[in-house]
């Protein structure tokens, strides 16, 4: 029984204000298994990710996303979180006035903040007291919100570019967090376009056009991304031959 | 129970540390209508005090060169339900000097107060002053405040400002401070304000960047919401080469309220650049979210963010 199923969604309308963004869309994932969505920019994979978390004007016009067996298709955003799911956005916001140590126990959870932060590769001392403000650069705020997503304990963490922002030198950091993840018995939606990062997943999957197009293991999708072959639609619909 | 423990209870509910009173090092001085309860001084500073009919004046001079190494506490305060309170000050840094000035406000049961403060305040060359000014004012909105202020920032001097309502009703408050600021002077200026009710909100901090290399920020932060209005009007003139100054508002509007921000910026120099940024409106959607994420209730995501920015 899969934690998440996406099932056959439709969402949204494409740049030619006809065909919908998510074309009948469906993906599963298993509990504490990491799935690495891959895809070019403007596939949908964003829009996905706002799908099942339940941000605002994200409804799917048909189709079913369940979660634990749950239809979740109406659940607010923090009822969501409640039963478990988060995100960290490829670009997080920024918050005047709020501390990383208060951000990082906006709710009680047993996970130790400086824990986290260590996690994503930060010295605590350094940053327990600073603001989640602009202060920040973008990827300080950046393992910040992967480390407050992992307090959360979640049990399924979407998690939109992990890799976006970050230095070369740190993705070891974003695979720390990713492997963090996995200990801890949660799922997560890696949506990347770092190979390195997708292997560390269990499986992966293809986006295209706003339908998954290739599923199966990292290396597999990887290596069909790379050969830019479009099952889905030959390259007619998509152009992505 | 006598006055002074009465005007210490409140400042203790208000947040405020009443043990200053007791702290020989400390200077101080706690004033309940228009009367002095308590004062005291140090090395250092001269405070001349005065009482008349609604209120009393004083007059503070931090000597040359001396740097106060405990902030001065200043307590007002009208206990009763009804009154009028006229605060007359005339602080004075002389040269190189410091100090640090905490005020706390209190109106715990005012129902019809006026607190009017009148203040000019002289930061000399190479001097640095910091004034924080927190109020409470209880619950029932029967108050008027107008604290108007002007100052004068001399030769590398350094002028710091903070005002603070966020508990209790505001009220109406109507701030006028008027800052001049001398060559390679520093000023900020910051207000942070929660309105509820019919609370009535009017802020104007202008900072004149007189010197060259003067510079300069004036910040406001207010939150309303049911019928609360406010008006914000944050001005910096530019008047010599090298200034910079900056004016930044967010107001957070809730319910019926009203907000209008006036940020007003003049440059009469071609070597001076002043910017300035406005935002008004409802919580931000992508920080709601960001919060809605992490399990907090839509009214939690906003609570969170309304006290962030009056932090």
């Amino acid at each position: 029984m899969p934690l998440l199923a996406v099932d056959n969604v439709v969402f949204g309308k494409g740049p030619d204000g006809k065909s919908p963004i998510l074309d009948g869309l469906t993906l599963a994932i298993e509990p504490g298994e990491v799935h690495a969505l891959l895809g070019t920019n403007g596939t949908g994979k964003s829009t996905l990710a706002g799908l099942i978390m339940g941000c605002e004007s994200y409804r799917p016009a048909s189709g079913e996303i369940r979660f634990d067996s749950r239809i979740i298709n109406g659940l607010a955003i923090h009822e969501r979180a409640r039963l478990g799911i988060t995100m960290a956005w490829q670009e997080p916001v920024r918050f005047e006035g709020i501390s990383v140590a208060d951000y990082l126990s906006l709710r009680q959870t047993a996970f130790d903040p400086a824990a986290c932060l260590e996690l994503v590769g930060l010295t605590p001392f350094l940053y327990l007291s600073r603001m989640v403000d602009r202060s920040l650069s973008g990827g300080e705020r950046k393992r910040i919100e992967l480390a407050s997503v992992l307090a959360l304990r979640p049990r399924l963490a979407v998690l939109d570019e992990p890799d976006s922002g970050i230095d070369m030198l740190s993705i070891q950091d974003v695979i720390n967090v990713i492997s963090e993840f996995k200990k801890s018995g949660a799922a997560v939606l890696l949506i990347t376009h770092r190979e390195e990062i997708a292997k560390i997943a269990d499986r992966a999957s293809q986006i295209c056009n706003g339908r998954i197009i290739c599923s199966g293991t990292p290396e597999k999708v990887a290596e069909h991304y790379k050969a830019r072959h479009c099952l889905a639609c030959n390259g007619v619909e998509c152009h992505y031959v | 129970m006598s006055e002074l423990d009465e005007l210490m209870l409140a400042l203790g509910e208000a947040g405020g540390d009443k043990s200053v009173l007791a702290d020989e090092g400390i200077a101080h001085l706690s004033v309940s209508g228009s009367s002095i309860l308590s004062s005291r001084q140090v090395e250092g500073i001269d405070v001349r005090t005065k009482e008349f009919r609604n209120g009393i004046s004083a007059k503070v001079v931090v000597r040359e060169g001396v740097k106060l190494a405990k902030p001065v506490h200043l307590c007002f305060g009208v206990l009763h339900k009804k009154g009028t309170q006229k605060i007359e000050m005339d602080v004075r840094l002389e040269k190189n000097s410091s100090a640090t000035i905490i005020a706390h406000c209190i109106f715990p049961k005012a129902e019809k107060v006026r607190h009017i403060m009148d203040a000019v305040v002289d930061v000399g060359e190479g001097a640095e002053m910091r004034y924080s000014e927190t109020h409470y004012h209880g619950l029932s909105g029967g108050i008027e405040v107008v604290p108007k202020l002007v100052v004068h920032v001399g030769k590398g001097g350094r002028y710091y400002t903070d005002f603070t309502l966020i508990n209790g009703r505001v009220g109406a408050l109507a701030i006028d401070y008027d800052v001049h600021a001398g060559e390679n002077a520093v000023v900020e200026m910051t207000a942070r304000v929660f309105g509820h009710a019919t609370d009535d909100i009017k802020i104007k901090e202008k900072v004149s960047l007189d010197g060259e290399n003067a510079r300069g920020l004036v910040k406001a932060r207010v939150a309303i919401e049911d019928e609360a209005t406010a008006e914000i009007t944050g001005i910096t003139e530019g008047n010599a080469a090298g200034c910079r100054g900056h004016v930044d508002c967010t107001e957070i509007v809730k319910d019926k309220a009203v907000a209008k921000a006036y940020p007003f910026v003049q440059v009469t120099h071609p070597l001076a650049k002043v910017t300035h940024e406005a935002a008004i409106g409802s919580v931000d959607k992508r920080q709601m979210e960001t919060l809605m994420a992490h399990g907090l209730s839509p009214e939690e995501a906003v609570n969170v963010i309304v006290k962030g920015i009056l932090k």
